[in-house]
């Protein structure tokens, strides 16, 4: 049978479908805005609770209900505690407990962001300018690593295609190039030579201006950990993660598709694209399925991996006519 | 030491210790105090078991000729079979957790992963050592035979450290990796250093004793 059409209602377990007495709450919350006239906007799913998930650590960061295709999967979120303890973040170790353990020393304020290259208005702006540059939102997407795992996330943030608008790229502007903060004084990781530091990742201009490519601030209603790559972050959604760099200084627009990080380490395993397809492996693994954290149970199965990791529909144009077995 | 190494509780308590690896996963899986990934946890450190296993089989033999505890000889067939029991589990983990007990899947991803090809074939050549490790085995082949069949640790240890070493490659990360190479160096340089030691005094001994008359 041909896997059907993934519009967020097949279930392929019933922990999928949501808890009774979560759809209660959100009614509960739906009929309370409502009767105090407040009920024009949808609640989104984390946006609107109370309790903090950090349990106070963390900042709120709240985003409205995003109206961007593809915007809101309807999976299940991973629980905060997995989305926060299991990360890959190089520049805090390469163990996924690391970046948790090590990520304290990272200081997400003061944080400024340099626009550079082809746009005709370089700038160079500090986090509150980018906090208030476009109206924040939630936006729940999945995550597939490489690795062959998954995870699902309400971010918070707003498309990337807002500052490149501000920015107005040149003529010549067909990639951008993404660098992620290298301090060995906030980040003990980039003391080894695992990768060439800083960590480098790159989009084609269409790409970047695709709205479901997100400038992410924040995760469950709250601003990002420093092991999610406080203050801000890439998210690609349909790209496998290591696509998504975290902690990023410098955003700049370049005329030749830009080497990345692990196009370096290794470019015959990790294309520049790095679209998610269970039809192309990994040189030494199979790319078919995955494994969803904290849901599929121990003995259960992995799941088959999808098209664009299930964004075929919002993506899938801006490769036709692309061989995605050359330009894996 | 010798008399306590031969207490009639020596060996269940070895046991007992041997076991303590798995009854901690156990523990850990049932109370989901493995982490987000919890298969994963589990296949990991039932690899990591095997290799300490390998190390603490090794050692038994430079250990008891250094110390003179030879009783120590007694516990290295249990401690092999040990490492065994943790590669089955190993694979069995693998096989079930990762691969769904899908035999073609499985079929298909030990030649594409060479690591997983080089652990299956370290797994394969433990176990004819498994298999003849009790007494009448010896016996049916004889001292010399079961001794040059049982030197196939020493591959079954290099490939173990090979599986390892191209697991850990995809992130350039082998800082744990070294620390298993340095003591399997060390333990497989002992019986070299040993093993030529004895041939030198065999043969040269006559020759230069004489001439230093």
């Amino acid at each position: 049978m041909p896997e059907a059409l993934d519009r967020g209602f097949n279930h392929r377990l019933s922990s999928e479908i949501t808890p009774r007495q979560a759809y209660l709450d959100r009614r509960q919350w739906l009929q309370a805005t409502a009767t105090a006239g407040l009920g024009a906007a949808l609640a989104p799913t984390w946006g609107q609770t109370g309790a903090s998930p950090s349990g106070g650590k963390l900042a709120a960061l709240k985003g409205g209900r995003s109206a961007v295709p593809g915007g809101l999967t309807m999976d299940k979120p991973t629980a905060y505690a997995d989305v926060i303890s299991y990360n890959n973040f190089y520049e805090f170790g390469t163990d996924k407990a690391d970046p948790a353990k090590n990520a304290h020393s990272l200081k997400p304020r003061p944080w400024t962001v340099a626009i550079e290259g082809e746009v005709k208005k370089p700038q160079t702006l500090d986090l509150d300018q980018l906090l208030k540059l476009a109206p924040m939102e939630e936006r729940v997407y999945r995550l597939r690593c490489v690795e062959g795992w998954s995870m699902v996330i309400p971010w918070v943030g707003w498309s990337l295609a807002e500052l490149i608008k501000r920015v107005e790229p040149t003529g010549n502007a067909k990639y951008v190039q993404f660098v992620t903060l290298n301090d060995a004084k906030q980040m003990p990781g980039v003391n080894s030579r695992v990768l060439d530091w800083p960590y480098v990742e790159g989009l084609r201009l269409d790409e970047a201006m695709h709205p479901l490519t997100l400038l992410a601030f924040g995760l469950y209603g709250e601003v990002l950990p420093n092991q999610n790559g406080a203050p801000l972050r890439l998210v690609v959604p349909w790209k496998y993660g290591f696509k998504s760099g975290k902690s990023i200084v410098k955003i700049r627009f370049v005329e030749k598709q830009p080497k990345t990080s692990w196009e370096s380490a290794a470019a015959s395993e990790y294309g520049f694209y790095s679209n998610v397809n269970p039809n192309v492996d990994h040189p030494r693994w199979s790319q078919a399925t995955e494994r969803r954290i904290g849901e599929d149970g121990l003995f259960a199965k992995k799941r088959p991996t999808l098209m664009f990791n299930g964004y075929e529909n919002q993506v899938g144009q801006l490769y036709t006519g692309l061989d995605l077995k050359k330009f894996y | 030491m010798n008399k306590l190494l031969l207490h009639p509780l020596a060996k269940p308590t070895l046991w007992l210790l041997c076991l303590a690896p798995l009854a901690w996963l156990l523990v850990g899986a049932v109370a989901n105090r493995l982490g987000a990934n919890p298969a994963e946890a589990l296949i990991r450190s039932t690899g990591d078991w095997v290799l300490r296993g390998l190390c603490l089989t090794l050692a038994v033999t430079p250990l008891r000729q250094a110390s003179g505890w030879h009783a120590l000889a007694r516990f290295r067939r249990s401690l092999g079979l040990f490492t065994f029991f943790y590669g089955m589990l190993h694979f069995l983990c693998f096989a079930w957790l990762d691969m769904g007990f899908d035999l073609q899947a499985i079929l298909k991803d030990i030649p594409k992963r060479p690591f997983i090809l080089v652990g299956t074939a370290a797994l394969l050549l433990m176990a004819p050592l498994a298999a003849t490790s009790f007494n009448s085995a010896i016996k049916a082949l004889g001292a010399k035979r079961w001794q040059a069949l049982h030197r196939t640790v020493y591959a079954v240890a290099g490939l173990g450290l090979l599986h390892f070493f191209w697991m850990r490659a995809g992130k350039n990360d082998f800082g744990e990796w070294s620390v298993y190479a340095a003591i399997v160096a060390l333990l497989l340089g002992w019986r070299v250093w040993r093993a030529r030691g004895r041939g030198a005094a065999g043969v040269g001994t006559p020759r230069s004793s004489p001439a230093r008359l």
